[in-house]
């Protein structure tokens, strides 16, 4: 193991160190800094100059190494971005799966390479559109699907064994998913063709988004069970899209984000060896995680770049896999929701393609760029295709795609890639002494401290430390309307007729005896997902199956901590 | 001592569980000196209406980032009337486009607050408007 | 509002009246003692259980599972749940009732959260007025849940006529907590979460505490009751309803022994004594404060001029003629 720099660099750095510090000294004499204090918008502390003591400590093969190896620093692909860009992949979803599907297809027409489908909150949250619980819901952030009818008009015309899909659902994620297999398989598209990815991650409802349904040990096992699945039958589709995204739009810090997500993905492995039998090389390599870039553009960079090998270490010490791919943390980035601003909107696009820049330098797998009116309601078809457009010349224009990992070796970005690995280490240990995630959850440890942290940043932000443009600084009264995109009051109208056509057509003692299937299985902890396409393709509505879940394993509830 | 205190209920209607923006504001109004009474995430309007009530609060904050407002929002201050307790303010907040502002107000919404409302401007329009009860 | 017209609304079960003066007694508004007079004959039908235990033992679920017991036979419930309130700011954060949302819209329920204002021992001010309202509402249960801050709750079973205090396992400090007097209070204990490791260990550290015991008023000895994990619905379910028929024995006993008047006789004691020190305390005190006389006896006091002892049986001279 050789030095990092020799002896010789390190004793000229101390020496010049030592003069520009006395520079510095005198100037400040003269003119104070504009703050005492510099700090990322996690409120990391960051020091005026990085020098080459700050990573003399680095063992180049063990911490940095090259792009394609363990540990993974720079990268999962040897070749970079030169084989292929990441995936341009826009979350979208809006009104009914036909507003949806219209919608894709013009994205698929301005050159997106990947779908991502936003469901509304009933489907969210595994409740049909004529629940009293759905009322004035339906369509609104999302497209609402009822049933599998509703699914195939969702894909019309979409070629499945061609483009992947990405479905942001979580705790009904395995009734989607079922849906989605079941629509192949009357495309006549084979399971093991089609690609994407779910989201699927609980963990992260607990402790921040609160889209929850059941408590968090069965709906561990239910993933456990798509992981499953799709390990034995699905093997090109992401089971699980381990997320950071909503633990950092919840207020937490970069570290936060980090720790706690792999502290999530940890959870899961365990699970599935320990309830599946399953050995780790046989699903780790479908893993796949989901952060969020942030405005602070370097912090975010360090973020990518800690958790791949942070995640390498983990697979291969705790897990002992073996397979080099199983090391690997593929992820999809999606720039910050909530740095986003209401008042000045257009300041949004400049925003998002700073943090955009960060997660393609931090080598994300897949991107999707918010538009400058998300802040306000659903994007119109003119702000997605800026903000598509911002991926595209960032790719193609920017040259940032040329090399790999341009910001490796820095003194600044690997000492704040080892501090941020460092602490996320921390967190990781703390949450192990606990008994794990679901028992940390439990006590309430991730919400509370997200939730500080947010208490934190709102405050500073209140006493003018942490600054939003148009929002505390440079303030106009006169603010440009944009346009919003309205959804029609007639999609729930609509739906609730589809829904109700459907349940009056199908067969429902079949779909009385899909959904007892699926209890038994619930109970007998036999995989659900056969049972749920079986049922799906009966017509079973999601809701009824979310019903048979909320029957057996009970239904969760807002801790409401402070 | 006799002092008429103002109780504020902090609430979320409908299936989003978005509650940073609540959750902040909740302690905001409890650091500014004020009961607060959480209802937490998922509540129809039916259940905080009737918790408003039984709280007997002067004000309730509803925040909802669903794009479900336009029901919610107005449901609630429907519910409240029924019940004669057309005196508790009601206020929201979350993802509203300016467009379905007056909607809201026409429903009897008194203030609403978009991302980057600062707590001072929200805490400032509650003490101007908020008063204790006669 | 005419009081009688008030008192015939909350009789009759009327939210609003019942919480608007639940509010103007927190807020000790006079004219809200005046109607407490005339609610106060009203009084002594609800059979009033107070629960204790650590932050975090599952109170408020607990209790959202008892009201769901009681309903099922048909009771009706008052809860009172009581959270602290910032020694630095003078607010609070109320969200107990969080955990008891889906009763919101049932008539036959009613949930008030209290801040503790100042007060020590667990509870508010207010918490015996506002169970006197929710008495009057009709309500035949009372739930008061107490903050859970320390072990210094004993206040609560001056309200109560039968005490549940709640222990999970694994909290290390559970048996030095009721030591330091949850011993004394405790009607039924609840081991809270008892599919944790450590739960037996608990049980028999609390069995091998009641041996010790040298007598039970009325021969009740304290049962201990197992609950498990809530989001096993049916098991959850079955030992809550346990628990509500414990409740109801512990009642029957009382009444049996006779001990139900020993109880109601120390609550009106406390009472009473609340209320004199109210009524002749505060009264001298706010003089002393407007007339300045209070600031010049701190002054005294401090320059070690007089003594508090002195300075107090001299005003009692004065007041009290």
């Amino acid at each position: 193991m050789g030095a990092y720099f020799s002896d010789d660099t390190i004793n000229q750095s101390k020496e010049l160190t030592r003069q520009w510090e006395e520079e510095v000294r005198r100037s400040l004499a003269q003119s104070h800094d504009q703050k005492s204090r510099w700090s990322t918008v996690s409120d990391q502390e960051i020091k005026r100059l990085y020098t080459p003591e700050d990573i003399k400590d680095i063992d180049f093969a063990r911490d940095i190494g090259v792009p394609g190896e363990f540990p993974f620093l720079r990268g999962n692909q040897p070749t970079g971005y030169r084989g292929r860009y990441w995936t341009f992949r826009m979350f979208s979803g809006m009104g009914s799966a036909a507003d949806t599907n219209a919608r894709w297809h013009m994205l698929l027409q301005n050159g997106q390479t990947g779908l991502s489908t936003a469901f509304d909150f009933p489907t969210l949250m595994g409740y049909d559109t004529d629940s009293p619980k759905a009322r004035g819901e339906c369509g609104k952030c999302g497209v609402a699907i009822d049933t599998l009818d509703d699914f195939l008009t969702l894909v019309d015309k979409i070629p499945l064994d061609k483009v992947t899909t990405s479905m942001t659902i979580n705790p009904s994620a395995s009734v989607l998913w079922a849906m989605y297999c079941a629509a192949a398989d009357i495309k006549g598209v084979p399971l093991s063709k089609i690609g994407g990815t779910i989201q699927n991650d609980m963990l992260k409802e607990f402790i921040a988004q609160k889209t929850f349904m059941c408590p968090p040990e069965p709906s561990v096992r239910l993933i456990s069970d798509t992981i499953e699945f799709g390990t034995k039958y699905v093997p090109k589709w992401n089971t699980i899209s381990i997320s950071g995204y909503h633990i950092r739009e919840a207020g937490s810090t970069a570290v936060q984000e980090l720790a706690f997500t792999l502290r999530d993905g940890i959870e899961y492995v365990e699970d599935v060896i320990r309830r599946k039998k399953l050995d780790v090389d046989e699903f780790a390599p479908r893993l796949s995680f989901f952060f969020n870039a942030h405005i602070d553009f370097f912090e975010e960079i360090c973020k990518m770049r800690a958790a791949r090998r942070i995640w390498a270490h983990v697979m291969k010490e705790r897990f002992h896999a073996k397979n080099p791919r199983s090391w690997w943390m593929r992820f999809h980035t999606q720039t910050a929701g909530c740095s986003l601003t209401a008042q000045q909107p257009y300041n949004n696009v400049v925003r998002t393609a700073i943090e955009a820049l960060a997660g393609v330098l931090g080598g994300t797998q897949s991107l999707h760029t918010n538009s400058l009116d998300e802040v306000l309601a659903l994007p119109t078809e003119h702000a997605v295709q800026i903000a598509l457009r911002t991926q595209q010349i960032i790719a193609e224009e920017t040259g940032v795609a040329n090399t790999i990992d341009p910001l490796g070796g820095s003194y600044f970005i690997e000492s704040l890639t080892n501090k941020m690995e460092e602490e996320a280490w921390k967190y990781i240990e703390q949450i192990d002494n606990m008994g794990g995630m679901i028992s940390a959850i439990d006590k309430g440890f991730p919400q509370m401290e997200i939730a500080d942290a947010a208490y934190r940043f709102q405050q500073q932000l209140e006493s003018g430390e942490k600054i939003m443009v148009g929002v505390n600084k440079y303030v106009t009264d006169e603010e440009q309307p944009i346009p919003i995109l309205q959804i029609d009051e007639k999609v729930e109208k609509e739906q609730l007729e589809r829904l109700k056509a459907v349940k009056r057509r199908r067969d429902s003692r079949a779909v009385k005896r899909d959904l007892e299937e699926i209890r038994k299985a619930c109970k007998t902890g036999e995989n659900v997902m056969p049972y749920c396409i079986q049922a799906v393709k009966d017509m079973a509505t999601l809701q009824e199956v979310c019903d048979v879940y909320r029957e057996v394993f009970g239904e969760y509830r807002d801790p409401g901590l402070f | 001592m006799t002092e008429k205190r103002i109780r504020i209920m902090v609430a979320k209607p409908g299936l989003d569980g978005h509650d940073r923006g609540a959750r902040i504001l909740a302690r905001a109004f409890r650091d500014a000196g004020y009961e607060v009474i959480y209802t937490g995430v998922h509540q129809t309007p039916e259940q905080i209406a009737a918790a408003a009530i039984q709280e007997d609060v002067d004000l309730v904050g509803l925040s909802c980032l669903s794009g479900a407002h336009g029901y919610l929002f107005p449901r609630v201050v429907e519910l409240l009337r029924e019940k004669g307790a057309e005196d508790i303010t009601v206020i929201g907040g979350g993802i509203i486009p300016d467009q379905d502002f007056q909607k809201l107000y026409d429903a009897g919404i008194k203030a609403i607050f978009t991302p980057g409302a600062s707590l001072e401007s929200i805490l400032e329009w509650v003490g101007a408007n908020v008063k204790p009860r006669d | 509002m005419e009081e009688s017209e008030q008192l015939k609304k909350i009789k009759a079960g009327d939210v609003r009246t019942a919480s608007r003066l639940i509010r103007n007694l927190e807020d000790e508004i006079p004219e809200a003692k005046n109607a407490l007079k005339r609610i106060f004959l009203h009084t002594g039908k609800a059979h009033v259980v107070g629960i204790t235990g650590s932050p975090g033992a599952g109170k408020s679920t607990l209790v959202d599972a008892l009201i769901t017991s009681y309903r099922k036979k048909g009771d009706t419930v008052g809860v009172l749940a009581v959270d602290p309130t910032s020694p630095f700011t003078g607010g609070a954060i109320l969200g107990d009732r969080i955990r008891m949302q889906k009763h919101a819209e049932d008539s036959g329920v009613f949930v008030r959260s209290l801040a503790t204002r100042g007060a020590l021992g667990g509870l508010s001010k207010a918490v015996g007025d506002a169970v006197h309202v929710l008495d009057v509402m009709g309500k035949n249960l009372i739930l008061i849940e107490t903050v859970g801050a320390g072990q210094q709750e004993v206040d609560i079973i001056n309200h109560s006529h039968t005490v549940i205090v709640v222990l999970v396992p694994g909290m290390g400090d559970d048996i030095q907590a009721i030591k330091a007097g949850m011993m004394e209070i405790a009607d039924i204990f609840v081991i809270n979460k008892a599919d944790r490791d450590g739960a037996n260990k608990l049980y028999n550290e609390l069995v091998a505490m009641l041996n010790m015991a040298h007598e039970f008023p009325g021969g009740w000895r304290p049962p201990i009751i197992k609950i498990g994990n809530c989001f096993d619905a049916v098991s959850f379910a079955q030992s809550v309803d346990k628990l509500a028929a414990t409740v109801a024995d512990h009642y029957r006993c009382l009444e049996e022994t006779g001990l139900l008047g020993d109880r109601m006789k120390r609550k009106a004691m406390v009472e009473l004594g609340e209320s004199l020190r109210d009524a002749i305390l505060s009264p001298i005190l706010k003089e002393m404060t407007q007339s300045g006389e209070m600031d010049l006896f701190v002054e005294k006091l401090l320059k070690k001029e007089a003594d508090p002892y002195t300075i107090a049986e001299e005003a009692a001279r004065r007041y009290l003629k």
